[in-house]
């Protein structure tokens, strides 16, 4: 193709790649240090920093919290966003922009003020009770659903704009009542839309550290925001640690997408 | 007199959801903005005159025209060999921008610290090659911010940048390759402007996240270089000012709503591509 990019164009993309693969591949080394301190393994590699993370309870903890917080999370938010998406669908509002507008509000508000917007939930909420407030499961999973609600909203959304009407119409003509539409003629169709919105609803919870910040201080300590307090005075290389294995998730569940995708590609051609 | 329909029922439980969750609560912290410590417009005055708070602003709004003129540069580079290079091209590009996009931003900026703090991995090559003989600052101060914001920013550039470039009719390309202008001119005067909605739209993505940013400024600017966001925590949890606090988080919120109802007014009218 006469129009494919020339060599310039692939040396300066390269030139991204490398910028943007060259902190995740830093991270490996580091992890293997044998000193109390961030740096370099001169000869002997260590495993004691992935050690530390097996037996710190503190690292378990955080693990077992981050993911019970962001299952709860991400099922209030995406049965919250399903049923909007579903409303708005069949519905079709005259007002769906202003409905929409705040549905997604907290996704395109700038992070620290929905951080602070939700301290002052949390701690409002403490003083009528002890269950969902500033610094407890249940409130840091709440304030996670209202931030990534909005996400779910937009996946289900699009899956629902690829669905052809007509066959719900047709339902609907048959004498089909609105349950038995969603359940069996909606639902159907949209469902690798309701996976990816479970799927990345849990992930953004998983890895939430800006309004984790605001709302949390000793009891409800997340993954990330025990992370956090290992980053920001003296950097503890048990981070390196942490984020090799981190990685090593993400890098395996992208490439196992990519490849079933292309394989997927190629059966349908 | 008509009821509402049954489906109504189910756009309910989200709206009443945000509206009890997030616009109430941020109602309240408008009410902080101008009662604390006293009642009145106080605290707005103190955000746009005193210097502290001004230098913040300013220093917000440098690193974020810096961030976002590089975010999308780079973005630039790297899609347009997604959208428009070999299909072994494209499959590496992709995984480059993906991999980083589903990373969490702690790891992103702690893989930063590893690359450029003073006893980190470039500065012990350079050393050890003798190419410095003293360790080059390169975190904690704004270097260091700029790069780690460009690179959690750089996936989100991209994609705007995609669909425009998808856009792009291939014929308009080849026949002014068929009338002789060279690979240069084909790129810059027809390409680029055929591209600039998503220039446009990837900037404005990228500095609107860029103004409410905290984790990455706060990791690698060590304290030193404080952004706006950075601010309104030191606000609320480290020297108490909650007014403050508040009254810059309000200010912040209106920047960005007017930002993106500029947006929406540059995409509606949407020309045809």
């Amino acid at each position: 193709m006469i129009t494919r990019p020339g060599r310039l164009a692939a040396c300066l993309a390269a030139l991204v790649a490398v910028f943007l693969l060259m902190p995740l591949i830093a991270v490996i080394p580091v992890s293997f240090t044998p000193n109390r301190y961030l740096s370099l393994p001169e000869g002997d590699w260590s495993l004691r920093h992935y050690r530390a993370l097996l037996e710190n309870p503190a690292w378990i903890r955080g693990t077992a919290l981050s993911i019970g917080i962001g299952v709860a999370s991400s099922l209030l938010a995406t049965t919250l966003a399903l049923a909007f998406s579903l409303g708005i669908w069949i519905l079709q509002p005259r007002h769906a922009g202003v409905l929409m507008g705040i549905a997604l509000l907290p996704m395109v508000a700038p992070p620290v003020v929905s951080a602070l917007t939700l301290y002052f939930f949390l701690i409002t909420l403490s003083k009528i009770n002890n269950l969902v407030a500033y610094d407890t499961w249940a409130g840091v999973a709440l304030a996670h659903s209202v931030m990534i609600a909005p996400f779910a909203v937009v996946l289900i959304t699009v899956a629902l704009a690829q669905v052809d009407r007509r066959i719900d119409m047709a339902a609907r003509g048959m004498g089909a009542g609105l349950m038995v539409r969603v359940r069996s003629i909606i639902l159907p169709n949209i469902r690798f839309g309701l996976l990816s919105a479970l799927l990345l609803t849990f992930v953004l919870s998983w890895e939430e550290i800006g309004v984790t910040l605001f709302i949390t201080s000793v009891n409800a300590v997340t993954l990330p925001r025990l992370m956090w307090m290992g980053l920001r005075d003296n950097i503890d290389p048990a981070i390196a640690a942490i984020s090799v294995i981190l990685i090593f998730i993400v890098v395996v569940v992208i490439l196992a997408k990519t490849v079933w995708q292309h394989a997927a590609e190629g059966v349908q051609k | 007199m008509p009821t509402l329909p049954r489906s109504a029922l189910l756009i309910a439980p989200l709206i009443g959801f945000t509206v009890l969750t997030y616009l109430v609560p941020f109602l309240g912290i408008l009410r902080w903005s101008v009662t604390l410590p006293e009642p009145g417009l106080g605290q707005y005055q103190t955000a746009l005159s005193d210097p502290l708070v001004l230098s913040v602003f300013l220093r917000t709004l440098r690193i974020c025209a810096v961030v976002t003129l590089t975010a999308v540069s780079a973005a630039y580079m790297i899609t347009l060999l997604w959208v428009r290079g070999s299909p072994a091209q494209r499959l590496a590009v992709e995984l480059c921008i993906l991999i980083p996009f589903w990373i969490s931003v702690l790891t992103r900026a702690f893989g930063w610290l590893a690359l450029l703090s003073n006893k980190g991995i470039l500065n012990t090559w350079m050393q050890s090659l003798g190419i410095l003989s003293e360790p080059l600052t390169m975190v904690r101060n704004e270097f260091g911010v700029v790069v780690g914001m460009v690179h959690f920013l750089i996936p989100f550039a991209a994609f705007p940048l995609a669909s425009a470039m998808r856009a792009v009719d291939e014929r308009a390309l080849l026949a002014a390759r068929g009338m002789g202008a060279g690979r240069a001119r084909v790129f810059g005067q027809i390409f680029v402007p055929m591209t600039a909605s998503g220039i446009l739209g990837a900037a404005l993505v990228v500095f609107v996240f860029a103004l409410g940013f905290f984790v990455t400024p706060a990791i690698l600017g060590g304290g030193r270089s404080v952004m706006a966001a950075e601010l309104i925590y030191l606000r609320i949890f480290q020297s108490p000012d909650w007014g403050l606090g508040a009254a810059v988080s309000v200010i912040l919120m209106l920047a960005v709503g007017a930002m993106l109802a500029l947006l929406m007014r540059r995409v509606r009218p949407g020309r045809p591509q």
